[in-house]
């Protein structure tokens, strides 16, 4: 117990991003509308690919004649980076369909208007 | 100086992506925030690619490796991204979900082999930790890789579900199986964390095997018409995996990025579920109520 205590305090900065950043995901998200539901998953799912950093910091602290922690590693910046690059494609792509179809219906609305 | 530079680089990134999810949720600034978050994490893998050194002042090296997988996974990522169906996009977000949660477990299996290359092992590991921080350094690996592995084999089967590929299966018993198959998983992590014997790479690839296969059972009975509320959940998973790398590295844009989504994912999940008029029990166990109405119809 103590030295789970000594842990917390040496790592004190991280105890608070964590709780403060619990708090920060849950007051932004509250108030969102359910069309822009899927999108902000699909949003939130890219962010969740800053795991490629990990990705990223194991590839190269691996040691070169080391080939199992080699394949592993690029293996995981190549699946890290599909996220990172995928997710914020397609999120891009489904919000530019909302853009398109209330440009058209503003323009109905004009020409009812 | 290259230090302070890769710190403020982080401190860049974690504030897109609060601000890129903040403009996430309203309909005008929707577009904009995306592009945000994009932003900050292309600063923040940047950075780390050139500025990342460790304690003794190494720096990164298997740059090759490192651009190839970048490129690879940019290519293969951008053209499924851009080619995929406007219909098919929720499997697109499945898809991608699986390979952040396979990225965190494949994390924490070159952590472990990390530290069981290292001969003698308990020697170098405890010149490296003293006794409890050991303690805690696996403990995160391991909470990386279970987590990790059930994203990852969960979202493919999600994916499969959403394609119309995989069916509902479901048999008398499946709930007692699944928290079974979780039970021994977790047992087996206690038994690594705590006994001498457990501690070696057998184990740690079963304890991966379990997670993966509860990640299949987990999804299995669940209809495809519930995998949006499932594939958020799966998407928080992920990104408590991904807070496990944050940690594992001392890392605080893997720790903001990865708990923000956490949580913003699991209230995510309770308003998909209310949009939908459900509750989240009823989406992830109501399994058997669907039997027995069925029966009963």
């Amino acid at each position: 117990m103590g030295s789970l205590l000594q842990f917390l305090h040496d790592h004190l900065e991280m105890a608070y991003i964590v709780v403060l950043s619990v708090f920060l995901g849950v007051e932004v998200i509250s108030r969102v509308p359910s069309v822009l539901h899927t999108p902000l998953m699909s949003g939130a799912n890219a962010i969740h690919g800053v795991v490629i950093i990990g990705a990223i910091i194991v590839m190269g602290q691996a040691s070169p004649d080391n080939y199992f922690a080699l394949i592993i590693g690029f293996l995981a910046v190549i699946v890290g980076t599909l996220n990172v690059v995928g997710g914020f494609v397609v999120t891009d792509r489904m919000l530019d369909m909302f853009r398109t179809r209330k440009k058209k219906t503003d323009l109905q609305e004009n020409r009812n208007g | 100086m290259g230090l302070a530079v890769l710190s403020l680089c982080y401190l860049i990134g974690s504030v897109t992506f609060i601000v890129g999810l903040k403009m996430l949720s309203h309909p005008r600034t929707a577009r904009r925030g995306n592009l945000v978050a994009a932003a900050g994490m292309g600063i923040a893998i940047v950075g780390t690619i050139f500025l990342y050194q460790t304690e003794d002042g190494t720096r990164l090296h298997n740059y090759g490796w490192i651009f190839s997988g970048l490129i690879i996974g940019g290519i293969i990522g951008t053209v499924l991204a851009r080619k995929v169906k406007m219909t098919a996009m929720p499997e697109m977000v499945s898809l991608f979900n699986g390979m952040g949660g396979l990225c965190a477990a494949l994390i924490s299996v070159n952590e472990f082999e990390h530290l069981t290359h290292a001969d003698p092992l308990l020697f170098v590991a405890a010149a490296l930790f003293s006794g409890q921080n050991l303690l805690l350094h696996v403990f995160i690996i391991l909470a990386g890789l279970v987590i990790g592995s059930i994203s990852f084999s969960g979202s493919m089967i999600a994916l499969g579900k959403l394609a119309g590929k995989i069916g509902v299966w479901r048999f008398q018993g499946q709930q007692v199986l699944n928290i079974s198959v979780l039970v021994i998983t977790l047992l087996l992590a206690v038994g690594l964390l705590t006994q001498d014997a457990f501690f070696n790479g057998w184990v740690f690839g079963l304890i991966m095997l379990l997670a993966l296969v509860y990640g299949i059972l987990f999804v299995m009975p669940i209809g495809g018409a519930d995998m949006p509320v499932v594939i958020s959940v799966l998407n928080s998973c992920t990104g408590i995996a991904a807070a496990c790398g944050g940690f594992l590295y001392d890392n605080q844009v893997m720790l903001t990025g990865g708990i923000l989504v956490g949580s913003a994912g699991a209230i995510l999940t309770v308003l998909m579920c209310k949009a939908m008029n459900r509750s989240l029990k009823n989406v992830l166990l109501g399994s058997f109520g669907g039997v027995k109405s069925g029966q009963a119809a």
